[in-house]
């Protein structure tokens, strides 16, 4: 079986400690927003300004002057607050956010990311996704599948497109695995069942370890 | 007139507020365009999206440059037009960097050392400076001619309230221009102090421009 980006945000979410500082990427992790477990609070961080951000605006009750970093209408919840982009990026740069969410392209064994270009013709574009990776007390990162489509690992030995970040990832959420990184490598902390650790090994690029109570992952519990 | 003055010229740097469409200056990039000028080096999050605003003065031949964290959007399609055509320059920095080189541009500080970005393609040719076993890269500051502002309230020592995430850029950019215009929705009596987010001091010129965004 797999989890769904639903089923990974679900789980992702419920790895959050209460009272955390969290910078949810663009994409996929922003769905993370809306699975925030009942008995606890945490603080979205928006890097283009914002603490507390809430959901996103109920449809016609949109204020373009409250938009987060996707551009979109979003609302502030109670003990929120603004601030201009130098400060929000002091916050980052300074080791204030406590995780950093994002999606990528790949991740490597060292902790390298690469998630802001594909060269190409288009003008490069990198917003805050550096700032993010470097700053950041922990860096997450949720693939909503563990392979490309065409079936290339997406966690491998070394990153092949240019990098966002040097040794920076702590984590990587999937459909089939949770999987740590740190000074070993790879370490499997979580499979889905049914899973055979080499079939696991075979949709990675690079060598896994697999910790002594490596769980079983499944979807959690909807809350009632 | 309020952009009539003296260091906006053929060739200036212009540090244009606003994050997408929220916070930016429209007004003013307009009064801007009107003047016909060259080869002005833009900063700006974003290059501009649609068929107004920035992206209209990258239209009309104005600009010869940009300095951008995200010059990329589903409708940035005249800074793309250009840019492929080889016919506009482009500087990318991350947004983080972006903000702290316009911040120590307004405060005396010309470079300064961050780990953002050590190791990727936006670190070629800088220096590295190591501190307690860690790499940074040395940034220079950012200072420009003028600075384009979208405020919510001013008064009439220039003091400027912001609202929401309209904030963005503006304040940090008000710092760092040898002139700073600034379009505020409403001009007021004056400011309460303790709610000023941009002080006077940093202001040269404002112009009421309503509601209109």
């Amino acid at each position: 079986m797999k989890l769904s980006s639903a089923d990974i945000a679900r789980r992702v979410a419920n790895d959050i400690a209460g009272g955390s500082y969290v910078n949810l990427g663009i994409g996929m992790p922003m769905l993370v927003g809306d699975y925030i477990p009942d008995d606890r609070e945490f603080i979205v961080h928006t890097e283009n300004g914002m603490l507390g951000m809430g959901p996103a605006a109920a449809e016609g009750a949109e204020d373009w002057d409250l938009v987060n970093a996707g551009k979109q209408a979003v609302t502030i919840l109670p003990g929120g607050s603004y601030f201009h982009h130098a400060d929000s990026f002091g916050m980052i740069r300074g080791g204030h956010i406590d995780i950093s969410i994002l999606g990528a392209y790949e991740v490597a064994a060292n902790g390298d990311i690469a998630n802001w270009l594909i060269p190409g013709p288009r003008p490069p574009a990198v917003g805050g996704a550096m700032d993010l990776v470097a700053g950041a007390k922990q860096v997450w990162v949720m693939f909503s599948s563990h392979v490309s489509k065409s079936g290339e690992p997406k966690v491998v030995e070394r990153c092949s497109l240019p990098l966002t970040g040097v040794g920076c990832v702590n984590r990587v959420y999937s459909d089939l695995a949770i999987i740590d990184i740190n000074d070993d490598g790879l370490q499997v902390i979580a499979m889905v069942e049914g899973l055979e650790r080499a079939e696991l090994q075979a949709k990675t690029g690079a060598a896994l370890n697999f910790a002594p109570a490596c769980a079983v992952l499944k979807p959690l519990e909807l809350a009632a | 007139m309020m952009t009539d003055c003296a260091d906006l010229k053929d060739g200036a740097t212009v540090l244009l507020g606003g994050f997408g469409d929220t916070g930016v200056p429209v007004k003013l990039v307009d009064a801007i365009r009107e003047l016909g000028l060259r080869d002005l080096t833009i900063v700006s999050n974003g290059a501009g999206g649609g068929d107004y605003g920035l992206a209209l003065l990258i239209k009309s031949g104005s600009v010869g440059k940009m300095i951008c964290s995200f010059p990329r959007s589903s409708d940035s399609k005249i800074f793309e037009a250009l840019y492929a055509a080889g016919k506009i320059e482009l500087e990318t920095v991350p947004q983080g960097t972006l903000a702290e080189r316009i911040r120590a541009g307004g405060a005396g500080i010309p470079a300064f050392f961050t780990a953002t970005a050590y190791g990727t393609p936006l670190a070629d040719g800088k220096e590295v400076r190591e501190f307690e076993d860690r790499h940074y890269i040395m940034e220079r500051a950012i200072r420009a001619d003028i600075a384009l502002v979208h405020a919510a309230t001013g008064d009439r020592w220039g003091n400027l309230t912001y609202r929401f995430t309209a904030r963005n850029f503006n304040p940090v950019m008000a710092t760092a221009a040898s002139t700073t215009l600034v379009e505020v929705r409403k001009l007021v009596d004056m400011v309460p102090p303790e709610e000023v987010i941009t002080p006077g001091i940093f202001v040269d010129r404002m112009l009421e421009v309503g509601d209109y965004q």
